[in-house]
């Protein structure tokens, strides 16, 4: 009991930051920190084979299946923690608190036996015997869900696919289409400005400055932008790019105008 | 009156040429279908062949009658079966045919009276575009009326009784580009329909009482009815009566009938069509004598109508008006006639055979006038036509003669008699038709004076002239009808022909000697033609009606504010009622059905919001299902 | 040991998973709770399994598992694949089939 007087509460903690903590990452962290609490209690529990799957299964594969998925699908407003529906989370308190109430009063009216304990069941070992169940009095559930895991293998495939319905594009058609975009709308035909380039740091979250000083928003990730960790240039560093610029003036003043002009025509 | 034997009707086959006797309607009324069905291929023969139809069934009447003549005296009641009608469990009705001596006279008059005006037509629509129609409608008219008399049971009756309507209708709406007209008909068919209500709940009774409607099975149970149940069939049937014979107080629809072309009025408003009411009560004898309070209503109306027709008549300018007017109180006469029971019914046939020939002269003869005078129908227009019009003159002098009951006359023998019978029942009944002969007396004299004679008051573009040959013959017969009706009553032939179907009245000895009656009522006649003569033959009759009259005047010319009491006493209460009604209906009936409707579609537009979309509000109430499942699991196991 | 506290426990944390269920709008973050739920229920079963001195408890939980793992890959897919359209990955923008 220990070992569950210590986790219990951390569980219910991590479980209960779930809730409030703004960032998905963060709430797959504390998920992991409750199924590794969870895999701990198990091993208490006389239960070694759901210890070792909890922690391989549970937090090693789906939820670093999770992880994969939110990098993908990166961040937006989703992640906000305000509400939209109107009530909603009053009612969802409520209601919850409700509910934890109505399952603790009930649980705590029931009378329970004494505790038998797993020492003859799993005499011979947790694993054999948990096996001899599933082969012999689970056999049909057991074939059942591997049909059900081969179904969501190839149910995940399908919907992941995505069908290319175009050719591919290759090097000419995407210069040709640059090009027509640049007549057309004029589009900057070039690369994007990389970030740094014009300013003190040249890191990916250091937006490039355009030759008047101000910060290009073209040259950071949109990622960035939408966590909001973008570093500003800051004044100095400005003045710093400007004093550079002037005493190079003599030598480079010709191509830097040409490529400034080119630069706000893409803008 | 408790000893009195009522006459059953029992029909019997007849043979030979009573066999024919469903020519009689099937004429005309084929007649009516060529002409109506074949449009305008048959506008060039078109009112030859109405003619035709028309004296093709006078022949067979005439042959019918003849036949019915030569028979024994208690075997003239001929049936004649066509075919069933309905059958329905136990309610049987045939088309059959009765011919009686009732009916054969009416057949005869119809018929009769009915070519005269055909032919009267053929010159008086001349110059009508629609007149092929006209004569459509004419023969659909006497088809119809024929059905009527003619019919042997109250439901075969009806079909008559609505085909006049129909027909009487159309012809008063015959002109209907005229607005007055289309309103004038409109006006007849609403005012028939409150009779015909009272006709078709009559029939109704009829078969609830008696399980048949049959003239047969009916007069044969009638004794047995009660009494309460016979008024009440005998006040509805006198409802009916009212509506078709413009009795009081469903009157107001027969002066505005003058709409439609003088013929019509000749025929329908005056010879045959508004007699039906009579027809009907005389018919109708087995309930009537059962029921006393009926009778006396009959009685009641009768005197009403003959004395507001009289006085309407002595106000009205226009000449067929007054006619309208008289006509309405000549049929009062023969509804106090047919009030008056068995002593009555053959008087007031007789004298509606009398007024049929009469007064048809004297519509034909005022639509000659007309005809003279381009279609001018105001009196104070005429004046001193005697001359222009010799033929016309005479014939309507015959009528006139006639309806004042000028001895002689066919007139005199017929309202005579019934004023003498009126005495006889109750003296208060009979100086009231008495007054009433002195009126008409008066009425008609003053139409002849302003028509006829006195100075010329005509417009200055009307050059009168006599009516062509085919105008002026029948009212040449007509005139000689009206002087030689009275030979009916030659040796109480009328009496004795009818009594096998209207009964024998007891006879009893009159209070004053008849002729001493007659003496009197002729002095009144001649008081009312001297008064005639004194307040217009003497004096100058302006071309404009004076204004500055006597309320009585101004009353009479409003037809003595009939419509308006029509108006005050249904009109406007019923359509208060419906406005009211509708009220209700709009607020409370639709308001609670679609109130249901708003508050359902109300209702389900604010649970629609519940489906808002959003997984998570779903989630929310699964969660509260969730918790309800788990409160009832905590208080099923505490 | 007693059941109670496992038992309680367990309940406590299903009740924060479906509050999270909930209140999150990020469709990851709910799938998440789901796993939590589902983890409760888990741990429920397991302490069954103790008290009653059977395994047929654990072997519940490992179903439970392994449903649970097809589920998460399934409904993965899915999201990406909303997000691939609606370049957005909160439940509440799918919301369409509504009144």
């Amino acid at each position: 009991m220990t070992v569950f007087w210590i986790l219990a509460p951390i569980m219910v903690l991590a479980a209960l930051c779930i809730l409030f903590v703004r960032k998905a990452v963060h709430a797959a962290l504390l998920l992991a920190v409750v199924m590794m609490s969870l895999a701990m209690l198990y091993a208490s529990l006389d239960a070694p084979f759901l210890f070792a799957v909890q922690i391989i299964v549970y937090t090693g594969a789906i939820l670093m299946l999770f992880l994969f998925v939110l990098m993908l699908v990166g961040v937006d407003a989703s992640d906000s923690v305000v509400e939209t529906i109107r009530g909603q989370r009053l009612l969802a308190t409520v209601l919850g608190l409700v509910f934890g109430a109505t399952l603790v009063i009930g649980l705590s009216q029931v009378t329970w036996g004494t505790v038998v304990g797993l020492d003859e069941a799993n005499a011979g070992g947790n694993v054999p015997a948990l096996a001899n169940l599933l082969f012999s009095k689970y056999i049909f559930a057991f074939e059942a869900t591997s049909a059900l895991l081969i179904t969501a293998a190839v149910g995940a495939m399908v919907l992941a696919h995505r069908e290319k319905l175009t050719p591919k594009e290759k090097q000419p058609e995407a210069a040709a289409r640059r090009m027509r975009e640049y007549a057309e709308t004029g589009r900057h035909p070039g690369p994007l400005p990389a970030p740094g380039v014009f300013a003190r740091h040249n890191a990916v979250d250091t937006p490039a400055l355009l030759p008047d000083g101000s910060p290009s928003q073209e040259s950071i990730s949109r990622v960035l932008a939408a966590r909001g960790t973008i570093r500003s240039a800051s004044v100095d560093d400005v003045d710093d790019v400007q004093r550079q610029l002037s005493a190079t003036e003599s030598s480079e003043s010709s191509e830097s105008s040409d490529r400034a002009d080119e630069q706000e025509d893409g803008q | 009156m408790t000893t009195l034997q009522i006459p059953v009707v029992t029909p019997v086959d007849g043979g030979g040429v009573l066999s024919l006797l469903w020519l009689v309607i099937a004429l005309p009324l084929a007649g009516a279908a060529i002409l109506l069905l074949g449009g305008r291929r048959t506008n060039a023969w078109g009112h030859l062949l109405g003619t035709a139809t028309a004296l093709g069934s006078f022949l067979i009447g005439l042959l019918t009658f003849l036949s019915l003549l030569g028979r024994d005296e208690g075997d003239r009641s001929i049936g004649q079966h066509l075919f069933t009608w309905i059958q329905v469990g136990h309610f049987d009705v045939g088309m059959d045919l009765l011919l009686d001596p009732l009916s054969a006279l009416f057949v005869l008059l119809i018929t009769g009276v009915g070519s005269l005006i055909h032919i009267y037509s053929i010159g008086y629509m001349e110059h009508d575009d629609r007149r092929r129609r006209f004569f459509g409608y004419l023969n659909l008219f006497i088809a119809a009326m024929l059905t009527l008399v003619l019919a042997a049971d109250y439901l075969v009756l009806f079909l008559g009784w609505e085909g006049v309507g129909l027909a009487s209708y159309l012809l008063i709406g015959f002109w209907q580009h005229k607005p007055t007209a289309a309103a004038a008909a409109k006006k007849a068919f609403v005012m028939n329909r409150v009779g015909d209500l009272g006709l078709s709940l009559a029939i109704m009774l009829i078969f609830v009482t008696f399980g048949t409607t049959s003239f047969a099975g009916v007069s044969a149970a009638a004794g047995g009815a009660s009494e309460a149940t016979l008024n009440a069939i005998g006040l509805l049937l006198l409802l009916g009566a009212c509506g078709k014979s413009a009795q009081f107080p469903l009157q107001a629809w027969l002066l505005d009938a003058m709409e439609g072309p003088t013929p019509v009025s000749a025929l329908i408003h005056a010879a045959t069509m508004v007699t039906a009411g009579v027809y009907l009560i005389t018919r109708s004898n087995f309930i009537y004598e059962g029921a006393a309070l009926a009778q006396t209503t009959v009685v009641a109306i009768a005197v009403i109508t003959l004395l507001w027709g009289a006085i309407i008549g002595c106000a009205k300018d226009d000449i067929k008006k007054v006619l309208a007017g008289s006509t309405m109180s000549q049929i009062g006469y023969m509804m106090l006639g047919a009030g008056l029971g068995p002593a009555g019914y053959a008087f007031a046939i007789f004298h509606l055979l009398t007024h049929g020939f009469f007064k048809a002269n004297m519509f034909l003869g005022a639509g000659s006038v007309m005809h003279a005078m381009d279609d001018e129908v105001d009196m104070r227009h005429y004046g001193a036509l005697q001359k222009a019009v010799p033929i016309t003159f005479l014939t309507f002098a015959m009528g006139y003669l006639a309806i004042i009951g000028f001895p002689g006359f066919a007139g005199f023998w017929s309202k005579d008699k019934i004023i003498e019978t009126a005495f006889d029942q109750n003296p208060w009944i009979g100086v009231a038709a008495i007054i009433g002969a002195g009126i008409t007396a008066f009425y008609m004299t003053r139409l002849m004076l302003m028509t006829f004679f006195t100075e010329s008051r005509w417009s200055d573009d009307v050059h009168p002239h006599e009516s062509p040959k085919v105008m002026t013959v029948p009212l040449i017969v007509l005139a000689a009808l009206s002087v030689l009706g009275g030979f009916l009553l030659l040796g109480n032939w009328i009496v004795d022909w009818l009594s096998p179907v209207v009964g024998v009245a007891e006879h009893h000895e009159p209070a004053i000697p008849a002729l001493a009656m007659t003496a009197i009522v002729v002095i009144v006649v001649a008081a009312g033609v001297a008064l005639a003569w004194f307040t217009i033959g003497r004096t100058q009759v302006p071309r404009e009606a004076p204004q500055d009259v006597s309320p009585f005047t101004r009353a009479a010319r409003a037809d003595l504010y009939g419509d308006a009491i029509n108006e005050g006493l249904v009109i406007r209460p019923v359509g208060n009622l419906v406005t009211g009604l509708m009220a209700i209906d709009h607020t409370i009936i639709d308001g609670a059905v679609e109130g249901q409707a708003a508050g359902m579609g109300g209702l389900a537009g604010a649970l629609r919001k519940v489906q808002n979309g959003f997984v998570r509000s779903y989630a929310l109430s699964i969660l509260a299902g969730a918790i309800l499942v788990a409160l009832a699991m905590l208080v099923v196991n505490l | 040991m007693s059941t109670e506290p496992y038992i309680l426990l367990s309940a406590i944390l299903f009740t924060i998973g479906s509050v999270g269920v909930l209140v999150r709008r990020n469709a990851i973050v709910v799938f998440m709770c789901i796993e939590l739920m589902l983890n409760a229920s888990n741990l429920a079963l397991v302490t069954f399994a103790k008290a009653n001195g059977n395994l047929d408890g654990q072997i519940a939980a490992f179903f439970v598992m392994v449903v649970a793992a097809a589920e998460v890959v399934v409904g993965l897919a899915i999201i990406m694949t909303i997000f691939r359209t609606r370049r957005s990955a909160s439940v509440d923008d799918a919301s369409l089939l509504k009144y």
